[in-house]
């Protein structure tokens, strides 16, 4: 700690926004010598572990890299991509992979949103909701997936006994299925996911001022129109913020389909970040795996920009 | 909405209350079924009558789990790799997050920036690289890689909280500490941690849960099963031993909860309290 104590008020400015001119030039460079050293010794494992194997990996998907003994790795150039631009099998997953993100995304929001609004009401047992609503997201991926398997056996499972007690067929297979697995799998998406959105959105609510409320209500304004004109508009920033970053968890996410399905069957719950497990680690292609890994990471970008920028810009037009 | 009109609320009410009771059961009714598949026998558990209140409690799942199948084992593995990822992260962090709560400029943009990127990161794309980073280093089957890897990737969040808390902190307590004549170091220690504990406690229990529940990293980059953390050894439960193992299974899968619903007994009023909400808007 180089600062004298004379220098210390101005380390954090009163004001907001640009730094203020400092007059004592000397210390505002002991000041910034002081923020890097403290900022140096996380910095490291970033660089280290973080942002070097983010670019090493990019650069992997022009190499023909592979975890066999001895291989040597080339520069293939464009190769790997055009292999890729051909593999159904990635399509295929790809497809699921984007079936499983955007429908948990879509039902999560909506779930959360419906449990926002009850947990928002004055209504009894709201404790034992928020806190049946919140363990899911504390939970061990592979413990909800264990979990949600027994859930669904076919023989000993709890839901085809209530099924077969109200008179429905009771021996579904339900993750064995080839129609009933990714809806199954899904579901459970929706239950991991949907603690962090419905806090997110009872927050939101929160803050919105109750005179609103009241004036429309005066105005004679009935529930919906009023969760309509005065709610959602006021939650339309959080709920932007939420899909994106869910969509992407979903997108990204692989503990919960892998304990429970492994992909299968046959392949009808692939996810992407399944199929490129695989395709690094058992068929030991890293190249080709990175060329995946890359192509996945685009696309959800290009998404993302898409999604975000309709979002903002149907906020300025308002 | 508290402004509920009187006049719809005899409609409304009574289906709230379905729709709440609805969302219990789809909640609440998975836990209680693996908490009673804890506790039920083999035999019960295979049988085709199905209730959920066990015929009778069955508390020898938890010690079969324990000894038998090697969870214990790897529960003190996890427990290695959580404690240590936490004493990691915030030993490190918190000097960044001071940094970044305290000075403005091109380090607080760069940081927050960062920190935003990183809780969307491809890990898929990290993933091959970083296993031939960590093999060449030959830390790929060992619980230090392991620690490295969940301290780098554990750290962005655990820094964005910190900073919260830093933040919160008035500054006026900082410069009226110095204006009293105490060095920085002296202002640090005696005003702001005594301040920042709760903080840094929420902070640790968060990063604890993070690494005590990771199964991506530990799938790809532990191999040996003397290695296996605690989701790695239940995983490999549910392939191999199939049925016979069911009650368990169960019982180490309530297991391995644990830790986490700890964390939550501490935890949840700050959690509703906005800081998702804070950390999704900032």
């Amino acid at each position: 700690m180089t600062l004298t104590r004379e220098a210390a008020p101005s380390a954090a400015p009163p004001t907001r926004g640009k730094p203020q001119p400092n007059r004592r030039s000397g210390i505002g460079r002991a000041q910034r010598r002081e923020a890097i050293a403290l900022v140096i010794p996380s910095l490291i494992p970033v660089l280290a572990f973080s942002i070097y194997p983010l670019l090493n990996g990019i650069f992997l998907a022009f190499t023909d890299s592979t975890l066999k003994r001895n291989a040597e790795s080339n520069f293939v150039g464009l190769d790997n991509f055009v292999r890729l631009a051909g593999d159904t099998f990635f399509w295929e997953s790809f497809r699921i992979g984007m079936i499983w993100a955007v429908s948990v995304t879509v039902l999560q929001l909506l779930a959360g949103m419906g449990l926002a609004l009850l947990l928002n009401a004055d209504l009894r047992l709201k404790w034992l909701t928020r806190l049946l609503a919140l363990i899911p997201w504390a939970m061990p991926p592979v413990v909800v997936a264990i979990m949600w398997r027994m859930i669904y056996s076919p023989t000993t499972g709890p839901l085809n006994a209530v099924i077969g007690f109200f008179g429905g067929p009771s021996d579904t297979n339900w993750l064995g299925n080839f129609d009933t697995a990714l809806p199954a799998v899904i579901v459970v998406g929706i239950w991991v996911g949907m603690p962090q959105t419905t806090i997110t959105l009872l927050a939101g609510l929160q803050q919105i001022p109750e005179e609103l409320h009241e004036a429309a209500a005066i105005d004679g304004a009935n529930a919906w129109s009023r969760f309509r004109n005065v709610s959602l508009p006021s939650l339309r920033p959080i709920i932007a913020s939420i899909t994106s970053l869910n969509f992407i968890w979903n997108f990204n996410s692989f503990g919960l389909v892998y304990v429970m399905t492994e992909g299968g069957p046959g392949g009808k719950t692939m996810l992407p970040m399944l199929f490129t497990y695989i395709e690094a680690f058992k068929n030991r292609n890293l190249g080709y795996a990175a060329a995946m890994g890359d192509v996945l990471v685009l696309v959800v970008v290009l998404l993302l920009a898409v999604y975000l920028w309709a979002q903002f810009r149907g906020e300025r037009e308002k | 909405m508290s402004t509920t009109v009187t006049g719809t609320n005899r409609i409304v009410r009574p289906l709230q209350y379905v729709a709440l009771a609805g969302y219990l059961v789809f909640l609440g009714f998975p836990l209680l079924w693996l908490v009673s598949a804890s506790m039920k026998s083999s035999s019960e558990l295979n049988s085709l009558n199905i209730q959920l209140v066990p015929e009778s409690f069955h508390w020898a799942n938890f010690s079969d789990a324990l000894a038998k199948q090697g969870l214990l084992h790897s529960a003190a593995n996890s427990l290695f790799v959580a404690v240590s990822t936490t004493v990691l992260v915030i030993v490190i962090s918190m000097p960044a997050a001071y940094a970044l709560a305290r000075f403005r400029g091109k380090i607080r943009t760069a940081g927050t920036g960062w920190i935003l990127v990183s809780q969307v990161f491809p890990v898929i794309l990290i993933i091959i690289p970083l296993f031939l980073i960590l093999k060449r280093i030959g830390l790929v089957d060992n619980l230090f890689g392991l620690i490295i890897v969940y301290t780098t990737y554990t750290m962005p969040f655990a820094l964005w909280m910190l900073q919260g808390y830093i933040a919160s902190i008035p500054v006026e307590l900082e410069e009226a500490g110095s204006m009293d004549g105490a060095s920085r170091l002296k202002v640090l220690r005696i005003i702001v941690l005594p301040l920042l504990m709760p903080g840094v406690v929420a902070t640790a229990m968060f990063s604890f849960v993070s690494a005590w529940n990771e199964f991506f990293f530990a799938l790809v980059l532990i191999q040996s099963p003397d290695n296996y953390t605690l989701p790695i050894t239940l995983k490999m439960f549910v392939g191999g031993e199939g049925k016979v193992a069911l009650g368990p299974l169960a019982a180490g899968a309530v297991l391995a909860t644990i830790p986490s619903l700890i964390f939550f007994a501490f935890l949840q009023r700050k959690l509703t309290g906005g800081l998702l909400a804070g950390a999704v808007k900032g």
